[in-house]
């Protein structure tokens, strides 16, 4: 089984210009099994992308450990995807270039990646989009075709940076059932940070509510709407009492911390 | 069909002339109708306005030719071509009369009379009131003084009216009745003159050796021809002419006499060196004076009066019978005119420097003549052709006849019979060194050719070694401080001042050139390569990594595509740099090449070659930039999208 175990995870920077040090994060402790879907929220500076980059290898921790699988993590690798916010995709490369590149840095023959990346780009809804130059698609398409790369090299975890941060509402509604979908397939396991209160409540199996100073897991929620999403429409959903009742709870939560920034200021 | 056009050059110009005229008045009917339809759409300052308006276009350019034909004398040449001549008649009048007029009021507003008079009554003052007190014996001065006012007494006579003697009073009557003579030939008009046959088979204006035709080929130009070789032998007789009546000639031998006198003596009672020295130089500097006056230069101004008179009232004559040729001169021809040196007639003015559009064409035309036989080309070379380049000499070139040398076996020997049999490896150095006949490519030739060679090679190097160095520098903490305080120290300094170490270094040949190009190119891509390395997103990096790419591989497939724009505007740059210093080195030193065309254009004052290799220059700087901005919209379409 390849588990995320993360053990009294701690990272401090030197602050730029003061030289004073930053607590990161500091002793962050969870285990993520395999196929488990994780949304972290926070407000900004509680370390979500900090930890996501020290789990993609970007990064290496002050102290602790971090292991996928009961292999430390040390540096970047392919059983590691990542989708950033902006795609990050390669501008210069055509859709099925940018979804083979892993697979073209690997040496796959030809053939064969020909056949896997036709098969993923149907799955993310990007048949016929093969030889397009990718900065003629919309934001949309260009995440499909992000999150299309990093399955074709069949990653055990998929990291995603505030993937859908910079679509429009309706988009992000067809992408973040879309992530379902791709979820409940490939039986993958996913880590999301997020923004949206709706969207890590959508996408979570498991939430982690972050909190700045030190950077802490604040609360954790065991939640089951993104089962449910598998089956009906997310608008229902996030009509539910429940969900909006949760929803209320931690809006209230990042609130209250938010003030304490300021007025810690 | 070439030496037609090239005869016909001004009617050529008459034809463009008109085109262009008509071009602009249509080209500003258009613009103006136009421009009131979109000022009510379009609010000021929206750059929408800017669009289009390919009509200013063409008025601009249609201005800016209107503007070289006016100022090259090219409008005056296409629809006057005889002006230049007759102009040139008339010059030769005035350069005729130059002497006369020069001692006259009329050419410089006072007579020499009055200057040599003024100036010496001045100077004779002047040596009075300086008169060294003590150096002289009481006799002496008496005797100095009155040298000196012999002297003015000589200016007065020579000034004095009544004085004059009457055989020259007679020969100026002479004078005056000469010029009177020819203003009433002036007068007459130029009527039953005829152009000689010879004069009419001259070139044209422009376009013979001549600049322009000496002879006349107008009945008014025969005219003034005739005149002026008249005047040539009035303006010898008014130089020769002296005033000495019989009163100068007494006071000048009396004075002559009194200063050898003191002269004389000036060697006795001397107490000192000093007053020896003072004595000599102030008896020389009186002396000066009087000698000075001795020649009858100075005549009464009352007798000048008459001459100058005449003088006055010929050149108005003349302004009458040139007509309309003074109003073509005042309008068409901006500067002074035509002007005649001692041998031929030339265009004195903006069209010295700047040739008529026709002849910069015929210029290049000339130069463009793959014929070299014909007088094509330049200094023994083509301007831009090709020639057939034997491989054998390729070959020897890049083959090095060393490699031979290590392969086994042995070079042939004479054997008993004094026969020589080659071996395998003696067929090989033969190759090596291009004896081998393999046949011809077609290789291009040329000054054009010379100069784009050289640019081509240092930016195919600069940008072999510049972008590799520059992406390094982009990733690499050790290749960024390494190379930088190198590059930083050479490139800050102006090519050209590189260029005399450079050249005495590499030689004046092409590798020294191409060696500065280099170091130009060289720069300017490590820079732009970096530049876009360094810029590569981070995220981009790092999906890279993420999706098991290795560093080479990021390398080769992230980062130098990402800095590939950059790199691409920076060779744009490093050609446009490199054909601006390589034009500037080929002025240095070398034997070919558009700026050697240039240098040596200048050296000889030959103002249309020079234009031509302007021209050439600015058109090959514009083809360079076209083709870059083609490549970079080709080779890089995401540019600004990613």
């Amino acid at each position: 089984m390849s588990d995320l175990v993360c053990k009294d995870l701690s990272m401090t920077f030197t602050a730029p210009g003061s030289g004073a040090m930053v607590e990161a994060l500091k002793n962050i402790n969870f285990t993520l099994k395999q196929g488990e879907l994780l949304s972290v929220l926070g407000p900004s500076g509680c370390g979500k992308t900090t930890l996501l980059n020290m789990v993609a290898g970007f990064l290496n921790p002050t102290s602790g450990q971090l292991a996928l699988g009961g292999k430390n993590i040390d540096g970047p690798g392919v059983e590691r995807g990542m989708v950033f916010q902006q795609g990050a995709l390669f501008e210069w490369l055509t859709v099925s270039k940018n979804v083979d590149f892993g697979l073209r840095m690997k040496n796959m023959p030809a053939a064969e990646r020909k056949e896997l990346v036709n098969k993923w780009l149907d799955i993310v809804g990007l048949a016929g989009f093969g030889d397009t130059p990718t900065y003629q698609l919309s934001g949309g398409m260009q995440q499909r075709v992000a999150l299309a790369r990093c399955l074709v090299n069949d990653p055990d975890l998929i990291l995603m940076d505030e993937p859908l941060g910079a679509l429009d509402a309706l988009t992000r509604e067809k992408m973040q059932s879309l992530i379902l979908e791709l979820w409940k397939e490939t039986g993958k396991t996913i880590i999301i940070i997020t923004h949206s209160v709706e969207e890590a409540l959508l996408l979570g199996q498991r939430l982690f509510v972050m909190a700045p100073r030190p950077g802490r897991i604040h609360k954790e929620y065991q939640l089951d709407f993104a089962e449910e999403g598998l089956t009906r429409s997310l608008r229902d959903i996030k009509q539910k009492t429940d969900f909006a009742k949760v929803r209320e709870e931690i809006l209230t939560m990042i609130w209250n911390m938010e003030e304490e920034i300021m007025g810690g200021v | 069909m070439f030496d037609w056009m090239s005869y016909h050059r001004a009617d050529i110009a008459a034809v463009l002339i008109f085109v262009f005229v008509v071009t602009l008045l249509w080209s500003i009917y258009h613009g103006v109708k136009v421009s009131r339809l979109r000022d009510k759409e379009q609010v000021f300052g929206d750059p929408e306005r800017t669009s289009g308006g390919w009509y200013w276009a063409v008025c601009g350019i249609a201005t800016i030719m209107l503007l070289w034909f006016y100022y090259s004398w090219g409008m005056a040449r296409a629809y006057f071509p005889r002006a230049a001549n007759e102009l040139c008649q008339v010059a030769k009048v005035n350069e005729a009369l130059s002497p006369i007029v020069a001692q006259l009021p009329i050419g410089s507003r006072y007579f020499k009379s009055t200057d040599l008079v003024v100036r010496n009554m001045e100077q004779l003052d002047e040596v009075e009131a300086s008169f060294p007190n003590g150096a002289f014996t009481a006799a002496e001065e008496k005797q100095i003084y009155a040298i000196i006012a012999q002297t003015r007494a000589l200016i007065g006579v020579y000034s004095n009216p009544s004085s004059i003697d009457a055989a020259t009073r007679s020969n100026l009557q002479i004078v005056v009745g000469d010029i009177q003579q020819l203003t009433s030939r002036i007068q007459a008009g130029p009527e039953g003159l005829q152009p000689t046959a010879e004069a009419l088979a001259q070139a044209p204006w422009g376009v013979g050796n001549e600049e322009i035709p000496m002879l006349p080929m107008t009945p008014r130009g025969v005219m003034f021809d005739g005149i002026s070789q008249d005047v040539v032998g009035i303006s010898k007789t008014f130089l020769t002419l002296r005033n000495m009546p019989a009163e100068a000639s007494r006071l000048i031998d009396l004075t002559r006499a009194d200063i050898a006198n003191v002269k004389e003596n000036i060697n006795n009672n001397v107490t000192s060196e000093d007053i020896a020295e003072t004595r000599n130089s102030y008896l020389k500097s009186v002396e000066r004076i009087f000698k000075r006056l001795d020649d009858g230069m100075i005549f009464p101004a009352n007798t000048l009066d008459e001459v100058n008179d005449a003088v006055a009232v010929m050149i108005e004559e003349m302004d009458d019978a040139k007509g309309s040729l003074g109003i073509i001169d005042a309008i068409f021809m901006p500067g002074q005119g035509v002007l005649k040196t001692r041998t031929i007639c030339i265009e004195q003015g903006s069209s010295r420097w700047l040739p008529k559009p026709t002849d910069v064409v015929a210029k290049l035309s000339v130069l463009a003549n793959p014929n070299l036989e014909e007088g094509g080309g330049f200094k023994g070379t083509r301007l831009l052709w090709f020639k057939w380049l034997p491989v054998a000499d390729v070959v020897g070139f890049f083959v090095p006849d060393g490699m031979v040398d290590i392969l086994p076996g042995s070079y042939g020997k004479h054997d008993d019979a004094g026969r020589f049999v080659p071996t395998y490896k003696d067929r090989l150095l033969a190759f090596a060194k291009g004896e081998v006949y393999l046949g011809s490519i077609p290789m291009l030739d040329g000054h054009i050719w010379d100069s784009l060679f050289r640019v081509l090679v240092a930016m195919f190097f600069g940008i072999l070694l510049g972008v590799p160095l520059g992406i390094y520098m982009g990733v690499s903490r050790f290749f960024k401080s390494f190379f930088d305080p190198m590059i930083e120290l050479y490139r800050p300094v102006p090519p050209l001042a590189w260029a005399p170490l450079i050249l005495t270094i590499f030689g004046i040949q092409d590798d020294g050139k191409i060696f500065l190009l280099f170091m130009v190119a060289f720069a300017i891509m490590v820079i732009s390569a970096r530049t876009g390395a360094s810029g590569t997103q981070l995220s981009k990096i790092r999906a890279s990594h993420s999706l098991g790419a290795s560093n080479r591989q990021i390398l080769r497939h992230v980062i130098l595509p990402n800095a590939l724009p950059e790199i691409l505007t920076g060779v744009r740059i490093a050609i446009g740099v490199c054909w601006g210093t390589l034009v500037a080195a080929e002025m240095l030193a070398g034997t070919t090449g558009v700026g050697f065309i240039e240098n040596v254009a200048r050296t000889v004052s030959d103002y249309e070659l020079i234009w031509v290799t302007i021209l050439i220059m600015g058109l090959l700087g514009l083809l360079f930039d076209i083709i870059m901005r083609k490549l970079i919209s080709i080779l890089i379409p995401w540019r600004g999208k990613g």
